[in-house]
């Protein structure tokens, strides 16, 4: 009896550990698994690794990729990934060698990423990124060198509930800066409905709704404790406060905050390009109007969308029908159709005048694309998901009411800074 | 295993599988006379022995080394890449101790873990105890309250989050239906903790009930029956013949509640993100944001507050053992 005891002890105290270590050793070191596949496959075979689970084997996307493949005389193995996943299994990828030929990642990974030294630049490996609009590409540019191309870019805007407008009284035309919203909110309220909503959640995605806010003040980002960014943060606790939004953007994701005003109940919310295909199906007239800037004009919101990369190989030879894959994939005619299928705006002035003269409703995403700006631009590079921690920190500290707006970015920027 | 390789070896390939599935319950009798074998069996005992060993080589020691050198190097993106992170030794967990997050997320987690056991495992006891009464229809309900371990965790902490949203939430519809005021539950610093304690809660009754229940049924009845006709009521019944012989059973449970307590990620990331601003983020929730929370990972970080609940888990481990060494020599 004595031996079996101790055994049956030790194997509970072991039992113990590998049950604690379980959720913490394994994320960082699985995922090797799903890293095979990689480049070393033989012969005319190249891997593809894009975030759009969403699209199976028959779908047009699919079809695109092997198409593109046969094209340039290769077999495409596609491997797709949720998106928030990705970024670790790339640096898993590269980091046993066997990163995939052609990635498709989010712009703000694309400066992360070449950090890493995991993505090789435009200029090794010879993508024509010349047509693109500036504003998108500066979200893959660092230290003078430009890291992939955009497959296509999407941004936030204003979307809102003409029947919830009209019953309030408001004209979506007067509403031209932060005053205007703030009073047609009061009004909207009056009536007996809701203001706005939208995504303050503690991760990416918060800072991400914040920034429409922080830049339309003239806020910059290097600066998180300037008066501008603390009349933005007031803006939004103000709202909070006062029940122009409701209590729940504090733990809403931009899902969520869809859902709400898929309710018919809110006269604004602020989403993305994405959440036009819903907003069709939603059974209430809605119209799109660009965030305004704090004292009138468009803000400038975050972009979002992925960039399509060539990570680094061993056997550089492997680049030129990598190139000929990306050019593919970003030729004119299929980004928009690309562009279309995933509900984004084209990366290039040309392709977005065409969407806009095809689709009317596009018109307001268009010239929100054409005013966004990248969150990792002006050489912020791997300095934002620092700051973007922050940021968001600090939105949910004021609108929680545990810190005054100035006092929570004030914490923001010595802890980003630090 | 030094112990397993010693025994007879057709006990040995038994051991090894006890040791996958954690609990060895079947009780083993007394050792039987070690007589001295040919070579070649114990080769084959080796040889049986050597997938398990494989097993928990590649799938606990070396993730668990991994996960120890990770901490003790400074891993930068291009380092993890590259594979030449400059050895730091314990700076990564000065690091981390001195970090203004540290304090907050091991209470979380202490109050969290705590809360989380003591009514897990009541209600799981008072539960068990109430289903060993024979009703009619006992089993079906019984079956029911195996819900919400079989739920996904996503699901189950979705719809808790749902149902705890401030605004359309049906508790606070509840609330408001009996004259109280909305609480937020997901969204206000003083409430987030509680909230994600209810949901672990829900969630792990029906392991301390199917693992109590099953111990109440080894209870013979006739100790009861004895117990009665001395004239013990139903408490004094519980409380000197179920609860002790309960015990080896309920040390087992708790052991096993507060390593997965410890670890409970899911429901905290899936309800509040570990907010707002870090109010509900325990240590498991901490480790996971600073590894992968955004697109810059701190991996040394993560891996020093990991192998931080590591060495928790391990120490409750030791106690675990203590106890039971001194409960079996007195």
């Amino acid at each position: 009896m004595n031996r079996s005891t101790g055994w049956r002890l030790a194997a509970a105290s072991l039992a113990a550990v590998v049950l604690a270590s379980a959720g913490t050793a394994c994320s960082s070191s699985t995922g090797t698994s799903a890293a095979d596949g990689g480049s070393a496959s033989a012969g005319g075979t190249y891997t593809v690794w894009d975030p759009y689970p969403q699209f199976d084997v028959g779908s047009a996307w699919a079809k695109l990729l092997d198409t593109c493949g046969s094209q340039a005389g290769v077999q495409i193995k596609r491997t797709a990934f949720d998106t928030s996943d990705l970024t670790t299994k790339a640096l898993l990828a590269a980091q046993q060698g066997n990163s995939p030929d052609v990635l498709i990642v989010d712009n703000p990974v694309v400066s992360t990423l070449a950090e890493a030294g995991v993505l090789t630049s435009a200029r090794e490996s010879k993508v024509d990124t010349s047509a693109v609009s500036p504003n998108l590409l500066a979200a893959g540019q660092g230290g003078g060198e430009t890291f992939g191309t955009p497959i296509g870019a999407n941004t936030l805007a204003l979307y809102y509930n003409k029947a919830v407008l009209n019953a309030a009284g408001v004209d979506v035309a007067s509403i031209k800066d932060w005053a205007s919203l703030t009073a047609a909110l009061t009004k909207v309220k009056a009536a007996g409905k809701k203001g706005i909503t939208f995504s303050g959640i503690g991760t990416e995605e918060g800072s991400f709704q914040f920034l429409p806010w922080f830049w339309g003040s003239g806020a910059q980002l290097t600066h998180l404790d300037s008066a501008q960014a603390a009349s933005a943060l007031s803006l939004w606790t103000d709202w909070v406060k006062q029940g122009l939004a409701p209590n729940s953007v504090i733990n809403n994701t931009q899902t969520t905050s869809w859902q709400e005003f898929a309710t018919g109940e809110f006269a604004f919310a602020e989403n993305g390009t994405w959440q036009l295909a819903n907003a069709k199906k939603a059974g209430f007239e809605y119209g799109v109007i660009p965030v305004p800037g704090m004292t009138g004009g468009t803000a400038p919101a975050p972009t979002g969308g992925e960039f399509v990369t060539v990570p680094v190989q061993k056997k550089t030879a492997r680049y030129s029908v990598s190139d000929k894959l990306v050019s593919c994939l970003t030729s004119a005619d299929n980004s928009y159709a690309t562009d279309a299928t995933l509900s984004y705006i084209a990366p290039t002035p040309t392709v977005q005048d065409k969407q806009a003269a095809a689709d009317p409703d596009l018109k307001a995403w268009v010239d929100a694309v054409k005013a966004a700006k990248g969150r990792t631009s002006d050489d912020l590079g791997t300095k934002y998901p620092k700051i973007s921690e922050q940021l968001w920190t600090s939105v949910q500290a004021a609108l929680t009411g545990s810190k005054s707006p100035q006092a929570a970015l004030s914490a923001a920027q010595s802890a980003a800074a630090h | 295993m030094n112990d397993t390789a010693q025994i007879p070896e057709d006990r040995s390939v038994r051991d090894g599988d006890g040791a996958a599935t954690v609990v060895p319950s079947r009780g083993r009798a007394g050792a039987e006379p070690t007589r001295s074998r040919p070579r070649s069996q114990q080769w084959a005992a080796w040889g049986f022995l050597t997938p398990v060993v494989i097993y928990l080589g590649v799938f606990y020691a070396y993730p668990l080394y991994r996960n120890i050198d990770l901490s003790l190097r400074n891993y930068t993106v291009r380092s993890f890449v590259d594979g030449n992170a400059t050895f730091t030794g314990p700076a990564n967990y000065r690091a981390v101790l001195d970090d203004p997050t540290f304090m907050p997320a091991l209470t979380h987690t202490v109050v969290f873990t705590a809360a989380s056991l003591l009514l897990q495992y009541g209600i799981g006891l008072a539960l068990a105890v109430f289903f060993t009464q024979h009703f009619r229809l006992a089993a079906t309900l019984r079956a029911l309250f195996l819900v919400p371990w079989l739920l996904p965790l996503i699901v189950s902490a979705s719809t808790w989050s749902w149902m705890l949203n401030s605004d359309s939430g049906v508790v606070n519809a509840v609330l408001r239906a009996v004259g109280i005021g909305p609480v937020n539950w997901l969204t206000s610093p003083s409430w987030s903790l509680a909230s994600v304690v209810i949901a672990n809660i829900w969630i792990g009754i029906p392991f301390n009930l199917v693992v109590l229940y099953s111990g109440l049924q080894s209870i013979p009845a006739s100790l009861y029956e004895a117990a009665a006709l001395d004239g013990a009521n139903a408490w004094q019944r519980f409380r000197h013949v179920t609860f002790p012989l309960l015990r080896p059973v309920s040390a087992i449970t708790l052991l096993l509640g507060l390593v997965y307590t410890l670890k409970v990620f899911d429901i905290i990331w899936i309800m509040t993100r570990g907010g707002p601003v870090n109010s509900s983020t325990t240590l498991a929730t901490w480790s996971y944001r600073l590894g992968f929370g955004n697109a810059l990972p701190a991996f040394g970080h993560g891996a020093a507050v990991g192998n931080l609940l590591v060495l928790i888990a391990l120490v409750f481990g030791m106690v675990y053992i203590r106890v039971q060494r001194k409960q079996q020599a007195s």
